[in-house]
């Protein structure tokens, strides 16, 4: 028996329409590569059921999600995590005994020493110990406290529950403003829009790298005077789409940019872990801030987030990530713990990936050696970029950190033309033929906002080598022929 | 590298402690000392986080915590741990993970052991689907926002199945980092509206603070209706329209919450209650949000659990065409207690497709549920059938879970209610009790003299003469004048006997004390 919904009844007025939800989540844009998502999961039913294709498989490097590109999980973290859902693991020798042994310690940390019990809302107290050691080591010995930690389903709930605290929601005031990136990762926009906040842009530098530029800053400061009231700043290094990595002296100039105008800082930084290039070093927001010294360092205010789900562990759907709170009023923290409570607490298997990334197999764990083989190396990452920056039209800026490339693309007008009739940015209409005829699913730069003009892709390079070297191959010949077709 | 950071104050201390320092900093403020004011503070931060509360990890489990910390550090109690019955927590309590679906996710986890014979072959079957469905075969990748399409296919199948053949469109299913995740969701899509013209959302009282949070987060307006104690927590149509009516004068009364089995007390709502909710639903306008995690924890004889949609769908095209419903599951409770995998969904029937198009929208800013959540959630909606190896012994295990409940369901209503000044209404479902204390006057003068709650203040003095730590009436909601605590029954029958006999002697010690 199937009782199939008839047809609504004549006149009937819904009880949650368009004009009856909330504005905050009207007003979240739409992604502009959605037709993309759609069209990318017929393709893979499509080569599922064998249609013919000139690609056997869709490449998909739209997320900064390693797994999805064909790189394996580490085998110690998935040990660990095995042992720890199926104790009896834990005591028979299917598994090496410091797995074996992590697994106890993990177990040891948990209500009724199952993985099903919920943590502290902050995470496991032993988890976020370790999480504090490990920034310290990190940051040369800046000494950092377990009750400023945070554990979160993913570094981006908890930088929602933080935007939340600082939006001021009273319809009386003048919205609260957000200094963002551009490009920027649109998720976060969305988060800061659907929290009611606006996002003021300041432009990245793309001539010089992607560069922050603290008179960028001012510039967008100005700009906010009579549109909203911004109240933080927010700063991605290592950059996302960009993969520019922030020297000291710029950090320490975003420091002191922060603290004249009385901004909170919110430093993202997921992508530490994937720094290239001999250049580049990545530095901690709050070890600048430490060793700036008082009065800065005393006062500054700064949330720092880090995750599992970026670096060469890429457990993103593990959904592990967390929050370092820095000089934040006492008050203040007391409503954090509360909101962080209300969302009950993390995931235990993603607080465990977490554990795992701050305390890795040492030397002499048995381990040890497969733990630290070279995942990708820098050549793979410089290799793809010579190629990206050979096909015609293509130049990318260079990569220093982050897992994406970013490039921009001079297109021939012909096709920027073609793309104006068809009712879609120009670097859309690129990556949809891209997605049809090369099978490849990248992401265009109107997505996470370019300068007037300019057109852009990006794809995730921490790729599984034969998967990128695929990857380049059809990129190349696709490019080939679109510039040919639309000389 | 010395240290220059300052230290925030460790927020695991007694609320007392945290309110000294507001005291110092505003008593700074007002003398004018160098004090450079925080970028935030009290003053600035949303002023609707500030009302936002949640009694279940409140202040009681703070001191609960602090205690423990103290045992730990030798310090002498006349009790040797802290019994913590204030959270829904099973696997906390003792009760033990299904096997089966530890193994299937073990095999998700590590696929290496798809060739270690000592996991069953259905086991082996069902990790593999969900790893083929897995971006790169790793649980590791994100998912789309909505979840994994074959596990909502999965979830569609099993609400047909266990909605007797009513249709469930995989396209409405919403995969979530537990229910409580969809519930804010939904609120957060539903919230809207200035002044008189602000959302109103029914909820009942006692109702689960998340509700109550959420609510004041979202600066929506909280729409109180009774339960009735005296009638077994039963929902009275009558008193949902006072509510509603009484509401409309200062706000716009748009969605109603119901909680079924009831968290906290317990209540199963009868199929007669749920068709007269549905067509109060109708007549008022409003959108229905029908919580239903407890589903499988119903103990009670004579009791059913009733989902809202087949009750709807049975009610006639009248109903089922035009009632807005949002329903709520979750893999926290039933007879898996599986809360640190954060997974649930809710599956949502006759939205505007317009609106539902924003609120795919919207859970795309959570970029995705967790994996291990999704994968769990879709061996509870395909567990073993009776021809697959693991059947048995799954059964048997979910069965004596249920039964034990239910055991301690039965024990818990009779032995509260054997105690004078302690009435305990039949705990038919879900996973507490909510009984309702007397609390001799003096007690209640007492508590109001310490700035406290009188049925916080007996919680506090049963923590720290007997470490056992309840949730106090307050934090759920409760009539004017009455007191009651929730506790949960997941304790092991033994434990659970003595954390009864422990109360009850509190209780009567209390009652003396005081008089």
């Amino acid at each position: 028996r199937s009782l199939v919904p008839q047809k609504v009844q004549k006149n009937h007025r819904k009880m949650s329409a368009l004009q009856e939800m909330s504005p905050n989540v009207r007003n979240i844009k739409q992604l502009q590569y959605v037709a993309l998502i759609r069209r990318a999961s017929q393709i893979k039913e499509e080569l599922r059921q064998k249609v013919r294709k000139p690609y056997k498989e869709m490449i998909d490097v739209c997320w900064g999600d390693p797994h999805r590109a064909g790189v394996k999980p580490l085998t110690f973290v998935r040990q660990v995590l095995a042992a720890c859902l199926y104790p009896q693991l834990v005591d028979s020798d299917t598994l090496p005994v410091d797995v074996r042994q992590r697994a106890r310690m993990l177990l040891r940390g948990c209500a009724g020493g199952s993985v099903g019990s919920y943590t502290a809302p902050a995470g496991t107290s032993e988890i976020v110990h370790g999480i504090s050691e490990f920034i310290t080591r990190r940051d040369g010995g800046a000494p950092s406290y377990p009750e400023n930690i945070y554990i979160s389903p993913g570094s981006q709930w908890a930088l929602q529950n933080i935007i939340n605290v600082l939006v001021n929601s009273e319809p009386s005031s003048p919205k609260t403003g957000v200094l963002t990136p551009l490009p920027c990762y649109s998720t976060t926009i969305s988060s800061m829009v659907g929290l009611g906040a606006v996002a003021v842009p300041y432009s990245l530098c793309e001539e010089r790298g992607w560069e922050l530029q603290v008179e960028e800053l001012q510039r967008a400061l100005e700009s906010a005077k009579g549109v909203c009231k911004p109240v933080a700043l927010y700063i991605v290094n290592p950059g996302n789409p960009t993969g520019y990595v922030q020297s000291r002296k710029s950090m320490q100039e975003v420091i002191r940019f922060a603290s004249e105008k009385r901004l909170f800082l919110l430093a993202d930084e997921v992508y530490q872990d994937c720094v290239y290039g001999d250049n580049s070093e990545f530095v901690s927001y709050k070890r600048v801030l430490a060793e700036m010294g008082p009065p800065l360092s005393d006062t500054v205010e700064l949330a720092s987030f880090h995750s599992a789900s970026k670096g060469f562990m890429g457990e993103c759907g593990l959904r592990g990530g967390y929050v370092e709170l820095v000089n934040m009023d006492p008050a203040v923290m007391k409503y954090i713990y509360t909101l962080f409570s209300a969302d009950s607490c993390a995931p235990v298997l993603g607080q465990f990936a977490l554990d795992l990334l701050t305390s890795p197999p040492q030397p002499g764990d048995p381990s040890y050696p497969l733990y630290r083989q070279v995942r990708g190396s820098d050549d793979q990452f410089a290799g793809c970029l010579i190629v990206v920056n050979s096909l015609p039209g293509f130049s990318c800026q260079p990569v220093e950190g982050g897992v994406f490339a970013f490039p921009r693309m001079h297109l021939p007008p012909a096709a920027i033309h073609k793309a104006t009739e068809m009712g879609m940015q120009p670097d859309l209409f690129y990556c949809a033929r891209l997605l049809e005829e090369a099978g490849v699913f990248v992401i265009p730069g109107c997505e996470y906002g370019q300068k007037e003009g300019t057109y852009h892709i990006r794809f995730c390079i921490m790729v599984q080598e034969d998967i990128m070297e695929e990857l380049l191959r059809r990129l190349t010949s696709f490019h080939t022929q679109f510039m040919k077709d639309f000389s | 590298i010395s240290c220059y950071l300052s230290r925030s104050a460790n927020t695991q201390f007694s609320v007392r402690r945290s309110a000294r320092d507001i005291t110092n900093m505003s008593q700074q403020a007002a003398n004018g000392l160098p004090c450079r004011g925080k970028v935030l503070n009290l003053d600035n931060m949303n002023p609707n986080v500030r009302r936002v509360e949640y009694a279940v990890r409140g202040a009681i489990v703070q001191r609960a915590l602090q205690i423990d910390k103290e045992l730990k550090e030798g310090v002498k109690k006349p009790f040797t741990e802290v019994i913590k019955a204030n959270i829904g927590d099973a696997h906390a309590m003792g009760q033990k993970p299904i096997t089966f679906l530890r193994q299937v996710l073990a095999l998700c986890a590590y696929p290496d052991l798809l060739d270690d014979n000592k996991f069953p072959d259905d086991s082996k079957q069902r990790a593999r689907r969900i790893l083929e469905a897995c971006g790169g075969h790793s649980i590791g990748a994100y998912s789309s926002s909505q979840g994994i399409e074959c596990i909502r296919q999965d979830v569609a199948r099993y609400i047909e199945k266990r909605d007797d053949g009513i249709s469930s469109d995989p396209d409405n299913i919403y995969l979530a980092t537990g229910a409580s995740d969809a519930i804010v969701t939904m609120l957060k899509l539903l919230v809207c509206g200035k002044g008189r013209d602000r959302t109103g959302v029914m909820i009942s009282i006692p109702q689960y603070p998340l509700y109550s949070a959420a609510l004041a987060d979202l600066a929506a307006v909280q729409i109180n209706y009774y339960l009735d104690e005296d009638k077994c927590w039963s929902l009275d149509i009558a008193e949902l329209k006072r509510a509603v009516t009484a509401a409309r004068q200062h706000c716009n009364p748009r969605v109603i919450c119901i909680i079924n089995p009831g968290n906290p007390t317990g209540q199963v709502q009868s199929r007669q209650c749920i068709e007269d909710v549905i067509r109060f639903a109708k007549e008022e306008h409003l959108f229905l949000m029908a919580d239903e995690v407890y589903q499988d924890n119903v103990y009670a004889e004579g009791c059913k659990f009733h989902s809202f949609k087949r009750v709807l769908f049975e009610m006639g095209p009248e109903y089922s065409t035009t009632v807005e419903m949002a329903s709520f599951h979750s893999t926290s409770k039933c007879y898996m207690g599986e809360c640190g995998f954060r997974g649930g969904y809710m599956e949502v029937i006759n939205m505007d497709p317009e609106v539902k198009a924003q609120l795919t929208k919207l859970v795309s800013v959570r970029l995705c549920p967790p994996v291990p959540g999704q994968a769990l959630l879709d061996l509870v909606v395909n567990p073993p059938q009776p021809d697959e190896p693991s059947y048995d012994k799954f059964m048997k295990e979910r069965t004596a879970v249920l039964a034990a409940l239910a055991e301690k369901a039965g024990l818990t209503e009779q032995i509260f209610n054997t105690v004078p000044g302690i009435t305990c209404n039949p705990v038919q479902g879900a996973m507490y009790t909510f009984p309702r204390i007397t609390l001799p006057q003096k007690a209640i003068d007492k508590a109001k003299a310490e700035g406290q709650v009188p049925d916080m203040f007996y919680c506090m003095k049963l923590l720290e003469e007997e470490g056992i730590c309840l949730v106090p009436g307050s934090g759920f909601g409760q009539r004017e004048g009455t007191f009651h605590f929730r506790m949960t029954i997941l304790p092991p029958t033994e434990k659970l006997k003595f954390v009864l006999q422990k109360i009850s002697d509190f209780h009567i010690r209390f009652t003396q004390e005081f008089s």
